[in-house]
């Protein structure tokens, strides 16, 4: 398609491009193992992040069984209990969460959705992936350490991270900043790759502003984790001295057991500082990709053009950017400057605003559309309420008064999971529903996907809206045990008990997605090349699954924007993104 | 390499103004940055997100140096060097930075060349800019031999507070880690530019792709970054 010539792309003469020399593998070592091919490190990202976070489900169980029975599991002691949380927490947000949105989906939908015939460094891209499975590895060895794993809590804080107080203060510590700093590094070689590929790799036709929205949130994820990492990076690297060489960056002069220890004149606030400034962009590193695969699934599965598209470019990058000024919001009752409070709460609060924008359009989009009521978008409508539920919360703890006393309560956590757990994790389950029929070439089971879903949205609910309620009373989050507390009512006991029953089912309802993933790889219904009738590139390539190199002989063209359904005029309900005809959007 | 000019004939007739051509350009078909290929861009990305490293070292130093209640030493006095019996403030950190400002210089004119595509000039220019990264390196090992055996250790130090010494070796550390990887790329570059890898298009032995000429100038972007964080460095940990 060398010569089309199309207004949008013909004049630019083709560059002297790096694309001519894609890599060929050439034994199935290459190929499958140490692939350069981006579709394979993203299954590789994904299979290796859905491994790692059955460990964080597992381990939430147990901290339910604790808190539902308190007493009844002797090995679950209080330092246990500690790590449990700890890992579940970092587990769940970086190792899961980060990895799957942009290692796994990244990688294999930048190429494939832009046109592009792979990431613009492939032999980078593959490290990026090994250099990740070692971080995973590092971490899982702690486990196996002496003391164990650390048990800091996620926001590992200093100085109690690093004192002998601390479960898994020996090693797990060390194996756990050691980890980051090469999660860091991995993350970085692929975000690198990302980000350049959308910038400078795009198909003929394929301006910023006709890509899918699922790009535009992978993208600004990407930037924004390429400049909020660097400070975890050194949060973890000043730690690790404190920890194994005793400088005092983060530790003041403190009594240990009556002794008076080495440390003096160190900052734990600025680990705060450096922490938060990674923490909460965090949030919307594994938000904004949600945002824009959900946009994507429910375009799709209504039928309907996404309403509102620039504006919901603009959203993305106006949260990706708010982000970084609202950090402090987390340390509100670490004490700060009451107008810090004040400028902080104030940010906090305007992301409200492109947030709801989002909200709306997501639901004039589906105003009057052609619902298809498929597993991916159950899911979709199952982040969409869970989203506002969490968002709204998060209202409340923005504002300082309101969070002072909720802070560290059972309420918190209400809000982050419903916010950054359970949202986030719906949109990960409807996108591999949706891109599963691509990815193998067959559909995941009907059936087995609706239960999976009424269990895990229904489940979700009952385990952490009842959580809001315990922290208004007062229970305080990373408890082991509550012991006899006046403020807390026996009915708090009998609710956790229930939450942990639920919790429980849920977990086993997620094998059900485990054995439906290999269950279908044979057996589900095949899907053809585009089962869903989606306009976007991946559903338009030659071969399912793709091929190396994705495109055959030839690149596509892109003519229009992602959202061309039910289009008057046009024969069928959808005009893929580079079928050259003249009705719809194809300015 | 040939620099593709924008030459977009369609975005140039219709010209909108003010902030809707910014977008139209940057959204543009294809390339956001019509001239850079593939491996400036993410030299340029990289070297963003090392900013922010850096930064975050240097804000963090700041805050440490403020929080501590012991006092500080003073660097002229702790960087002074007794040469033929005179005391010289900074005097070593002074010929450091003006080594390191040099191998700019040295390989600015490399990159050049490289334009030209003038081998042997490319080559040996890139050998000196590694000789002056070299040089540089040294000059800190001395310095931390130094220090260490003036008793400053990352714990503590003769002088005052102990975050002198924790800072001091963390951040020239990683300033110092960042040259030699420099050096080591210089070298390896400077090697394949001697041997016309890049005139005959040879393939690269981890990634087969394409040796281009280009390399020079995105190893230039790197060394210069470095330089320019040393001078930050200097300013702020050397001259405060
Ligand atoms: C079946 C699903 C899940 C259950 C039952 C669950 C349960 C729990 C429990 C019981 C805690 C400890 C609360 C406390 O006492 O402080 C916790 C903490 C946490 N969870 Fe989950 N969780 C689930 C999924 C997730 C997901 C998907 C994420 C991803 C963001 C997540 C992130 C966290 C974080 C960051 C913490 C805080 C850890 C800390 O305090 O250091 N969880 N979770
Ligand atoms: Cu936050």
């Amino acid at each position: 398609m060398g010569d089309v010539a199309d207004a949008a792309g013909a004049a630019i003469p083709h560059p002297d491009s790096e694309e001519d020399d894609l890599y060929h593998p050439h034994s199935w070592l290459t190929k499958y193992v140490f692939s350069q091919d981006a579709k394979v490190i993203g299954v590789q990202y994904s299979l290796t992040a859905i491994s790692i976070g059955m460990v964080a489900l597992v381990l939430s169980w147990l901290m339910r069984l604790q808190l539902g029975f308190p007493g009844t599991f002797d090995f679950i002691d209080p330092p246990a209990y500690y790590q449990f949380i700890t890992m579940h927490g970092m587990i769940m947000v970086v190792y899961l969460l980060t990895a799957l949105f942009l290692g796994g989906f990244g990688n294999y939908l930048i190429p494939l959705m832009l046109g592009a015939r792979d990431m613009v460094f492939p032999y980078v891209n593959m490290l990026s992936y090994w250099i990740y499975l070692l971080a995973v590895l590092v971490l899982v060895a702690s486990f196996f350490a002496p003391g164990g794993p650390t048990g800091a809590g996620w926001t590992l804080y200093p100085p109690q991270a690093v004192l002998s107080g601390t479960p898994g203060q020996e090693w797990g510590i060390v194996l756990m900043l050691v980890s980051l700093a090469l999660f860091i590094i991995g993350f970085t070689m692929g975000g690198l790759n990302y980000v350049v590929t959308v910038l400078q790799a795009r198909t003929r036709g394929m301006t910023l502003m006709r890509m899918p929205l699922t790009i535009w949130g992978i993208f600004t994820a990407t930037v924004m984790a390429l400049l909020a990492f660097p400070a975890l990076l050194v949060g973890a690297v000043m730690m690790l001295l404190d920890r194994l060489l005793g400088t005092s960056f983060f530790m003041p002069s403190l009594v240990e057991m009556g002794q008076q220890l080495r440390y003096g004149g160190g900052s734990p606030i600025l680990f705060q500082h450096l922490f938060w400034f990674f923490g909460h962009p965090e949030v919307y590193i594994v938000a904004l990709p949600a945002f824009g695969i959900v946009s994507d699934l429910i375009a799709t599965h209504a039928r309907r053009n996404i309403f509102g598209y620039r504006m919901m470019v603009w959203a993305i990058v106006a949260i990706g950017a708010l982000s970084f000024v609202v950090w402090a919001h987390h340390m509100y009752v670490s004490g700060m400057h009451p107008y810090f409070g004040f400028f902080f709460a104030t940010t906090t609060l305007i992301i409200a605003i492109p947030t709801a924008l989002k909200l709306y359009n997501w639901l004039l989009t589906l105003w009057r559309g052609d619902i298809h009521l498929t597993v991916p978008m159950l899911f979709a409508l199952g982040f969409i309420v869970t989203f506002v539920n969490g968002g709204l919360t998060g209202l409340f703890l923005g504002n300082v008064v309101v969070d002072v006393p909720l802070s560290d309560t059972m309420f918190v956590v209400a809000h982050f999971h419903m916010v950054m757990g359970v949202a986030p994790v719906m949109v990960i389950f409807g996108g591999l529903y949706h891109w599963y029929p691509k990815v193998t070439g067959r559909l995941l089971n009907e059936t087995l996907g609706r239960i999976h879903f009424w269990v895990t949205f229904l489940g979700a609910y009952l385990i952490f809206f009842p959580m809001h309620y315990l922290g208004l009373l007062g229970v305080p989050r990373r408890y082991h045990d509550l012991g006899q507390t006046a403020f807390v009512p026996d009915s708090a006991h009998t609710l956790n008990a229930f939450i942990s029953v639920v919790a429980l089912t849920v977990g086993v309802a997620q094998l059900i997605f485990l054995f439906n993933l290999f269950w279908s790889l044979r057996h589900g219904r095949n899907a053809g090349g585009n089962p869903w009738n989606a306009t976007t590139l991946e559903w338009q390539t030659p071969e399912t699954p793709p091929g190396h190199g994705n495109w055959g002989a030839a690149q596509p063209v892109v003519y229009r924007w992602a959202y061309d359904y039910s289009v008057p005029g046009a024969e069928r309900d959808f005009i893929p993104q580079n079928d050259p005809t003249a009705v719809g959007m194809t300015r | 390499m040939p620099d593709t000019a924008p030459a977009d004939a369609q975005d140039t007739m219709m010209q909108p103004g003010g902030w809707r051509s910014l977008v139209a350009d940057w959204s543009s078909d294809q390339r956001a940055f019509k001239s850079a290929s593939w491996g400036k861009a993410m030299m340029w990305i990289f070297l963003l997100s090392d900013t922010f490293i850096f930064s975050c070292f240097l804000i963090s130093y700041m805050t440490v140096r403020m929080s501590t209640v012991v006092p500080w030493p003073n660097p002229s006095e702790v960087f002074a060097l007794e040469i033929g019996g005179t005391s010289l403030p900074l005097i070593l950190i002074a010929i450091m930075t003006f080594v390191l400002i040099s191998s700019s210089g040295t390989m600015a004119m490399a990159v050049n060349f490289a334009y030209r595509r003038d081998r042997v000039r490319t080559a040996l220019l890139m050998l000196v800019t590694a000789a002056f990264g070299a040089a540089f390196v040294g000059m800190q090992a001395f310095e931390w031999t130094k220090l260490i055996h003036e008793g400053v250790r990352p714990w503590e130090n003769p002088w005052g507070a102990p975050q002198f010494g924790s800072a001091f070796f963390m951040i020239t550390g990683f300033h110092g880690t960042h040259v030699t990887i420099g050096v080591i790329f210089l070298l390896i570059i400077a090697r394949k530019v001697w041997r016309g890898d890049f005139d005959q298009q040879r393939k690269g032995f981890f990634t087969s792709r394409k040796g281009r000429w280009e390399i020079v100038e995105i190893t230039g972007l790197y060394w210069h970054f470095v330089d320019l964080v040393w001078v930050f460095i200097f300013a702020l940990f050397y001259l405060w």
